[in-house]
């Protein structure tokens, strides 16, 4: 779809088309005559795509800067320790795309086959997929407008050869907008295990990831279970903890008993954490002993216990 | 919803500065806010205007959430902070009906709530207008940047923290602001550093804040 006006109704509005906004706009032929508002064939497509992944998991977060790639990652690196299970990481943060970074596979490229586009393998039970792979500079800009970064998602979703896979774990950006709407979109038809949703501790935060759990209710996702990251420093000289993120409103914990929904696990600040990251290694491999890492571990056990088991499609 | 342009109401203000990051969470609504607030401590008055509809900070940051936005004469009145009316605010936040509900939009409905913001609020008469975004290179960016361009706005701070993964972020963002003509004034490195109040003594606030104009990115300063 070519741009839209800034008022767009929407194409699946009864105004569709048919608004003052609508008059000149390229598409609005098409909105008229209700095509736009069909269900998209892609959606039939991903459900087939779909059918070799046996979990998929969506990690989601109102607010910026959390964790969330840093949770995906390790989530993909812990899953994959077992090299009997298949493992695949999206990144449809398509503005701010970290996993190449943190994966340690910044500068990789991506290949198209016969079936399509090939993930970029960590591990030969590991792939990943993001758009930082097909900028041409790590600096280059990716400023487009929604339904640009939706034609992305729908392409990654439909087009990437997975394979056989146990788990595709999504990296989102934050928010609870174009990215997440066609993530659910598109993945309606083949059966989303849930989100894990991560927060920090102070009430700016949670009042986002709130948000996010009320989108979630909305557009009928599972929620897995929330995770507190950054939750108390302990300092490498004297190993005392302090709070740096203090939990003014009681943390993730009263939010989580409020809500109803399960808390995974809270995750302290290690500074080697960041520095993992940043030189694109497994926190497990560089810390195995760290109070962080054993959290991470735990959550991921807590998760686990959670998911549905696979169901067969059947034609 | 057609909002009919209001050219008087950004007539009154002075200077407007954007705060940008590719990355989430480095501060930028925090440094939205204590720049106000240093700014109206140096005798200004100002404005800030939160664009960030999905996850807006500032009413709460400000002690203001819960406060309902009136109507006037030419459009939206800002809610005022402080009984001096020395720092206004306009946000999604007070549009909500509940503090928790989701702003679940997509892209064209979000720049049309931005193009009213800046055309439907009734600013008055401003020193300075901050305008807070969310992260990245999208939609609201975009939008916010267009609808001001006509007021030529001093330019851009740019918040990272120190992480390459933030930095990397970042760099994109001023590739944003090189391509849409957007002036930077400057990148601030935000949590910079902790001292830890046990061993090192209590001291105040957990990081420091760095100017760091960029030599061939920033014009000198007014």
């Amino acid at each position: 779809m070519e741009e839209v006006p800034h008022d767009c109704p929407g194409v699946s509005s009864a105004q569709a088309g048919r608004g003052a906004s609508c008059q000149g706009c390229p598409n609005q032929g098409l909105c008229a005559s209700g095509a736009a508002a069909a269900p998209d064939p892609a959606i039939e497509e991903i459900k087939e795509k779909m059918k070799t992944v046996k979990h998929k998991i969506l990690v989601l977060s109102g607010k910026g800067g959390v964790g969330k790639s840093t949770f995906s990652a390790h989530l993909a690196h812990g899953l994959a320790e077992d090299e009997n299970t298949q493992v695949a990481l999206l990144d449809i943060d398509i503005c701010g795309p970290s996993i190449p970074k943190i994966m340690g596979l910044e500068g990789e490229q991506v290949h198209q086959s016969g079936s399509g586009w090939s993930p970029v393998f960590l591990e030969d039970n590991l792939g990943v997929m993001s758009v930082g792979f097909l900028l041409s500079s790590p600096d280059d800009a990716v400023i487009w407008r929604g339904p640009k970064k939706n034609g992305m998602i729908k392409q990654f979703l439909r087009d990437v050869d997975w394979g056989e896979v146990d788990y595709l774990i999504v990296d989102t950006p934050p928010g609870t907008s174009d990215e997440h709407l066609s993530a659910v979109q598109y993945l309606a038809a083949a059966h989303i295990d849930g989100a894990v949703i991560i927060t920090t501790p102070q009430e700016v935060s949670l009042q986002d990831v709130r948000k996010e759990i009320n989108f979630c209710h909305k557009v009928k996702l599972p929620i897995i279970g929330v995770v507190e990251n950054m939750s108390g420093f302990t300092c490498p000289k004297c190993q005392k903890e302090s709070q740096i993120f203090l939990p003014t409103t009681g943390g993730a914990e009263v939010m989580c008993r409020d809500l109803k929904v399960p808390l995974l696990g809270k995750v302290p600040l290690d500074p080697r954490i960041g520095k993992s990251c940043d030189k694109g290694e497994s926190f497990f491999a560089e810390a195995p002993d760290s109070p962080a890492t054993l959290a991470y571990r735990s959550i991921i056990q807590n998760a686990e216990l959670s998911w549905q088991p696979y169901l067969a499609f059947k034609n | 919803m057609e909002a009919a342009a209001e050219p008087g109401n950004l007539a009154g203000v002075r200077h407007i500065i954007l705060v940008l990051s590719g990355k989430g969470g480095v501060g930028k609504s925090t440094i939205s806010t204590e720049l106000a607030l240093a700014l109206r401590h140096a005798g200004k008055k100002v404005g800030i205007l939160d664009v960030d509809l999905c996850g807006p900070s500032i009413p709460r940051m400000l002690r203001v959430q819960g406060k309902a936005v009136h109507q006037c004469d030419s459009g939206w009145v800002p809610v005022f902070v402080d009984q001096e009316q020395s720092i206004s605010l306009m946000s999604v936040g007070f549009l909500l009906e509940k503090p928790d509900e989701a702003v679940v939009w997509r892209g064209p409905k979000k720049n049309a709530l931005i193009k009213q913001f800046v055309s439907d609020v009734a600013w008055g008469q401003l020193d300075y207008l901050v305008v807070d975004t969310p992260p990245g290179t999208s939609d609201e960016h975009m939008a916010v940047v267009d609808a001001l361009r006509p007021y030529s706005p001093l330019g851009a701070l740019v918040v990272t923290t120190p992480q390459a993964v933030s930095v990397g972020d970042v760099r994109r963002e001023l590739t944003f602001c090189k391509k849409v003509g957007l002036r930077v004034i400057g990148v601030v490195e935000n949590m910079s550093g902790f001292v830890c109040p046990h061993c090192e003594g209590r001291r105040r606030g957990a990081g420091q804040t760095r100017w760091s104009p960029l030599p061939g990115l920033c014009a000198p300063g007014p």
